[in-house]
């Protein structure tokens, strides 16, 4: 019908429709097209070259780019701890958010028959979610002073009130990404918690209900009923904590030694790519590492959607 | 009902217990560090690096909340954020329920390449743009400018806010919309004064998504508002600096005092705004 109209000559009242259209979509698809799609094409483009900011000329190199990214001493570091980052930080996340999120909407025992919170639930999600609304790099300066290596820091000088002797946080190479993990941790867990609170509070009472009436206990409960029913909201979450694992640029950049050490302990790709491009102005690196950074989390993405596939419980 | 949980009392009193622990300890987590951080920022140094680091201080004084605010710039920079965050919400929500209302409501030639392009942009890393991001903006001029940082927030902001007020606009039901049109509303008239106020619980949850993504944005306004526009900066550049400069002019009460302007108003915000900017920021996950 649509191109039936078309085909004859428009009538006025089309001509406004289209008109109409045109003039919403206009000013944000250009918008959109310029800074958004533009660079995302170009950054392909770039990655070929061996641009180097300050000389406006460039020679394509092919896959040149490419194969010094697998020599580069920094580059198989920060891959490996995004591999840390992406086993470590969704697990311990959902694990710590789900757990409180069970005691928060379940955990209570049963009142006039209805399954509860712990008391004082409202007050704990209040408290949990605010440091969601920090910014990172916020978080990252906080953190700084509160893991000082000596004891002003916080953290050591209350280890040094139960005798525990100071420890570098940030400065041990083996604990430093380990550190950056708790930060991310301590960070995230409110956003899941208040996820997870919304997805069981969408389940329905007498799912409890009935198997409290079979002698379920808390465990079972959480294992054989919330577990299975929340499991949409699982995947979700844990898309987006492994999208959160190939990021953590601003935590790493304001809150470890030396950007990204101590000698290359804490690394990440997306750190690796603002230092060539904007400390070393090497336009065509960075962006074949940027490049390389899209495939390792489209991999994920697609691993993700594979692995977690499941049947949907109907309730 | 039936079975109610005394039969095993002492098992719960134990599990309510540690439940109770578990939760406090990781309230305490949460406020702990960020109520030593103000209580810093009325110390002196000799306070924060004495043998009681944990204690309260002995005066409260209010210089180091002077210095941040004057000497390192925070009261500018957070001027300069308001401004910023303010103007670019508002064109972002512009901008993206216009668009998001024409493709939810209106099938025309390219309507589904169109929507399809826009969400594409929410599975792209933002450090792959990166370097041809930056190119474009300087090529414009607007390497250093508001303006600059202003368009990019928009056009960045824009494929989550399209998607979601797309969504939202699908659910309200067409009825009203015809009778406006009916009556000879324009298109446009339609729009602004229909559409917009019955939508208004997804505008807000959105608009709460994006004032705080915006205004808590570290990686553009270092790129694009690089060290010779440091007048131009926003606040979490601003207090990330103080933190690098810290280890030399070593003015800790300075950065505790900062840190505190940078989490009191997203604090207060917060409590006020509590429920909606939860289910704001969810909203995505939750569709």
């Amino acid at each position: 019908m649509r191109h039936g109209k078309l085909a004859h000559a428009p009538s006025p009242m089309a001509l406004r429709r289209y008109g109409f259209i045109l003039s919403f979509l206009a000013a944000p698809l250009v918008l959109y097209a310029v800074f958004v799609v533009g660079p995302y094409i170009q950054a392909f483009q770039i990655a070929l070259t061996n641009w180097k900011g300050i000389s406006p000329n460039f020679d394509y190199i092919g896959f040149e780019n490419f194969t010094k990214l697998f020599d580069d001493g920094a580059f198989w570091p920060a891959v490996r701890h995004h591999g840390l980052l992406l086993l470590v930080m969704p697990l311990a996340t959902i694990a710590i958010a789900l757990f409180f999120s069970f005691l928060l909407n379940v955990g209570g025992g049963q009142r006039n028959g209805r399954r509860t919170g712990v008391p004082g639930a409202a007050f704990y999600k209040i408290v949990f979610f605010f440091p969601q609304v920090l910014a990172v790099a916020i978080v990252g300066v906080l953190f700084q002073a509160i893991l000082s290596p000596d004891k002003s820091g916080v953290l050591n000088s209350a280890l040094g009130a139960v005798g525990i002797d100071p420890v570098g946080w940030l400065i041990n190479p083996d604990l430093a990404l380990w550190t950056i993990i708790g930060v991310m941790v301590w960070q995230a867990v409110g956003f899941y918690v208040v996820l997870f609170s919304a997805g069981m509070s969408s389940i329905p009472q007498d799912v409890f209900e009935a198997a409290a009436l079979d002698g379920a206990g808390r465990f079972t409960l959480f294992f054989k009923i919330t577990l299975p029913l929340l499991w949409d909201t699982l995947q979700v979450g844990w898309v987006y904590l492994g999208i959160a694992a190939f990021d953590g640029f601003a935590l790493v950049q304001v809150l470890s030694v030396d950007r990204g050490g101590p000698d290359n302990a804490t690394t990440v790709l997306p750190l690796e790519i603002w230092r060539q491009a904007f400390t070393f102005s090497k336009y065509g690196y960075a962006s074949a590492m940027g490049v390389a950074l899209f495939f390792l989390t489209l991999t994920f993405a697609a691993l993700t959607l594979r692995v977690t596939r499941r049947e949907r419980i109907e309730f | 009902m039936a079975r109610p949980p005394q039969r095993r009392g002492g098992q719960v009193g134990v599990f309510g217990a540690l439940s109770h622990l578990a939760l406090a300890v990781w309230a305490i987590l949460v406020i702990y560090p960020i109520v030593w951080t103000f209580l810093g920022s009325f110390k002196t140094n000799t306070e924060i690096f004495g043998d009681h680091p944990l204690g309260l201080p002995a005066n409260f004084h209010w210089d180091a909340w002077g210095r941040a605010w004057a000497k390192a710039h925070i009261g500018q920079y957070m001027i300069n954020t308001i401004l910023v965050v303010a103007v670019a919400t508002f064109f972002t929500m512009l901008l993206s329920s216009m668009a998001a209302y024409v493709l939810a409501r209106y099938r025309f030639f390219g309507s589904k390449v169109i929507y399809l392009l826009f969400v594409s942009g929410l599975s792209f890393p933002v450090f792959l743009a990166l370097v041809p991001l930056f190119l474009t903006v300087k090529n414009l001029g607007l390497l250093g400018t508001h303006t600059g940082v202003i368009i990019v927030y928009v056009a960045y902001s824009l494929p989550f806010s399209v998607f979601f007020l797309t969504a939202f606009f699908k659910t309200l039901p067409t009825s009203v919309a015809e009778a406006a049109m009916m009556d000879g509303a324009s298109h446009t008239r339609t729009f602004f004064q229909v559409m917009m106020p019955m939508a208004k619980p997804g505008l807000i949850s959105i608009t709460i998504f994006n004032v705080l993504g915006q205004w808590n944005q570290y990686l553009l306004p270092i790129v694009l508002l690089p060290g010779d526009a440091q007048d131009k900066w926003l606040i979490t550049q601003g207090v990330a600096n103080i933190s690098t400069n810290a280890g030399y002019e070593a003015d800790w009460a300075g950065l505790f005092a900062a840190l505190s302007m940078a989490i009191i108003p997203m604090l207060i915000v917060y409590i006020v705004f509590q429920r909606q900017i939860q289910s704001g920021l969810t909203a995505g996950a939750l569709k």
